[in-house]
């Protein structure tokens, strides 16, 4: 066994309780512990993408018990491309937030932040769906923690309003979990992709009510219309590194959609074809209209990247409602995609918001900004790659898209709302940028005669330019990028490997 | 037994739902705690119901009840008791910061605001 796939897991476990009880007043030395680790994170993320990259399914089995008995962590493509994903922005945002003193505005920021990626790493990993359950349960605890961060009304109020939600979506999970074990008699998923498939399709209607709820319950995190109401309060109220954290959080609901559905009630399955299909696709380009409509008709910055990770996640859960190897090909580029530009609107609103005084996010203009030229160009770039313009891989991500829904039945409406969003969404971004950034008034114009603090660390811009550096990488790269994305698309499409590597053994 | 458990966690998640609708925090936490219950008896219920009988095979018994819905039981009261206990300490910060019970995140007014940005 290969004892490096359950690192991501037990290494910030370990750092987050130690960070608790023995540095809990040490901002310095958490900071220090909390790089170290994610720096290690991320080699050891970058190692096991490596591996992967051979095509092999690894199977961690916990305890070193059998598979459909034990539970297990699986490596293939899939699970590692998004364990690397998270550890490269995790890295890159608390360099953020450290530079940004955000961490130090609150206790236990750096141990929350490492039990969160805990939580992530491990929904990522895990083979078995009631383990995805507790993994789930793991990162939304610490994201409660740290969504309230620095506290304030607003901030605990929508705070309460998403841990409510995801009670309630976390309860529907359970509801879910128990039909389905109470069909099949099991919850390791390969296991259960078996079982699936031998249940006749007249006596099918638990496992259909099952798949169905499941189908609620990641759509909920993914943020699919309807589903979407708390997340443009608890993204537009968090904390910004938090908020550019959470970009991966909405991809773990994605990511799931996606391996539940190929993997257990994948197009094969008579019981359960097509059941989500049509639903996924009719939310998701509704997600994308209300997200790329919520950021032209957004008052302040805040909402505005909330509603831009709305529309983000709508073009994705396009792609991945194709259920085809070219289709999860493009979702899959475009989830790294998104994850990037998103983290990076957050980050460059923040930027914005401490720079502003009492101004803070509104669409109003305002005096010059300490180091303008730089905010505005981060502000550029992040606008680009937001609404998919070229040069930047949003472009080359939204053109997978395109490409991939092409056959697709409704590919006019997809099509359509896809560019015509697209130019919504430079409207909106044109209009918030030139209000912020060019129509500056002298600061003694204004109410408020406190000129911002000319001096500001430069830590947080060197953090955004590595975002943007990394958006500019993965366009430059979009090769073998897409490559390795295809070759995960094609082992995801054929579950037998799967399968046969978590059972076959012992 | 069957009808007595299937009405119970209907009964407790129509309560549960009704009140997650409400417009304080009290009553939504109340619902969310009627809502947990609800679900770790079907939990329960998903290994079927049986009386009396040992949860593991051993020597003399004829039958046995599903241990392994048992034991995600345990998992899933761990977790509703932890999130419970969150969500009103989060519930009761909000209360005291804002001075009011509400769930609604008030809409901002588009003047500038002091604190915290």
């Amino acid at each position: 066994m290969n004892h490096w796939i359950i690192v991501p897991v037990v290494m910030p476990a370990i750092l987050a309780a130690v960070m608790t009880l023995a540095m809990r007043y040490h901002i310095g030395l958490q900071r220090v512990f909390s790089l170290a680790g994610s720096v290690a994170l991320l080699a050891v993320a970058l190692g096991l993408l490596a591996h992967a990259g051979s095509g092999a399914i690894e199977v961690y089995e916990l305890g070193n018990w059998p598979a459909p008995f034990g539970i297990v962590l699986v490596l293939d493509r899939l699970s590692a491309v998004m364990v690397a994903l998270t550890a490269a922005l995790a890295l890159v945002v608390l360099l953020y937030a450290i530079g940004s003193g955000w961490d130090a505005r609150g206790r236990n920021f750096h141990a929350l932040w490492q039990f969160q990626l805990m939580g992530i790493c491990g929904a990522f990993l895990t083979g078995d769906a009631f383990n995805l359950f507790v993994f789930f349960e793991v990162l939304l605890i610490a994201s409660y923690g740290l969504m309230i961060h620095a506290g304030g009304a607003r901030r605990l109020k929508a705070g309460v309003q998403y841990v409510i939600y995801n009670l309630l979506g976390s309860t529907l999970f359970l509801f879910a979990l128990g039909t389905i074990y109470a069909v099949t008699g099991t919850l390791n998923m390969a296991d259960l992709a078996l079982r699936a498939a031998e249940i006749p399709v007249g006596d099918s209607a638990l496992l259909r009510v099952g798949a169905m709820l499941l189908f609620l319950v990641f759509a909920l995190k993914a943020a699919l219309l309807p589903l979407h109401f708390w997340l443009p309060n608890t993204y537009a109220e968090a904390p910004a590194p938090v908020a550019a954290l959470f970009a991966i959080m909405t991809k773990v609901g994605a990511y799931a959609i996606l391996r539940f559905y190929t993997l257990i009630f994948g197009p094969d399955l008579d019981a359960t074809a097509a059941l989500i299909d049509t639903i996924l696709l009719y939310g998701a380009l509704a997600t994308l209209a209300v997200g790329m409509i919520g950021i032209l008709g957004a008052r302040r910055l805040g909402r505005l990247a909330a509603f831009a990770a709305i529309g983000s996640m709508g073009t994705l859960l396009i792609a991945i409602a194709g259920f085809t190897e070219g289709s999860s090909t493009a979702a899959l580029y475009y989830a790294i995609h998104s994850t990037l530009a998103g983290a990076l609107l957050f980050l460059v609103v923040d930027l914005v918001r401490e720079r502003r005084g009492a101004l803070a996010g509104a669409l109003v203009p305002g005096p010059r900004l300490a180091q303008h030229g730089m905010v505005t160009a981060l502000w550029f770039g992040a606008a680009i790659a937001t609404a998919g313009m070229p040069p930047l891989s949003g472009f080359i991500g939204k053109l997978l898209v395109l490409d991939a829904t092409r056959d697709m039945g409704a590919a006019w409406l997809i099509w359509g709302t896809i560019l015509v969003t697209s130019l919504v969404a430079i409207l909106g971004l044109a209009q918030a940028g030139s209000v912020v950034f060019w129509k500056t008034v002298a600061p003694a114009d204004t109410a408020d005669t406190d000129a911002p603090p000319a001096a500001q660390p430069a830590l947080p811009l060197v953090a955004c330019f590595v975002l943007l550096g990394g958006i500019v990488a993965l366009s430059v790269l979009a090769g073998p990028v897409v490559r390795y994305l295809e070759a995960t698309a094609a082992q995801l499409h054929a579950p037998a490997g799967y399968i046969a590597a978590v059972l076959g053994q012992g | 037994m069957e009808l007595l458990m299937a009405s119970a966690i209907g009964v407790m998640t129509a309560a549960g739902i009704y009140l997650v609708l409400r417009m304080r925090t009290f009553p939504v936490i109340l619902g969310l705690a009627l809502l947990t219950y609800a679900v770790n008896y079907f939990l329960f219920a998903t290994g079927r119901l049986a009386v009396n009988m040992p949860p593991v095979l051993r020597k003399g018994a004829e039958t046995y009840t599903d241990p392994l819905p048992q034991a995600l039981v345990l998992t899933a009261i761990v977790i509703s008791f932890g999130m419970t206990a969150v969500v009103v300490m989060m519930a009761l910060g909000s209360y005291l910061s804002s001075r009011d019970d509400d769930v609604i995140l008030p809409p901002e007014d588009d003047s500038p605001r002091e604190g915290d940005a």
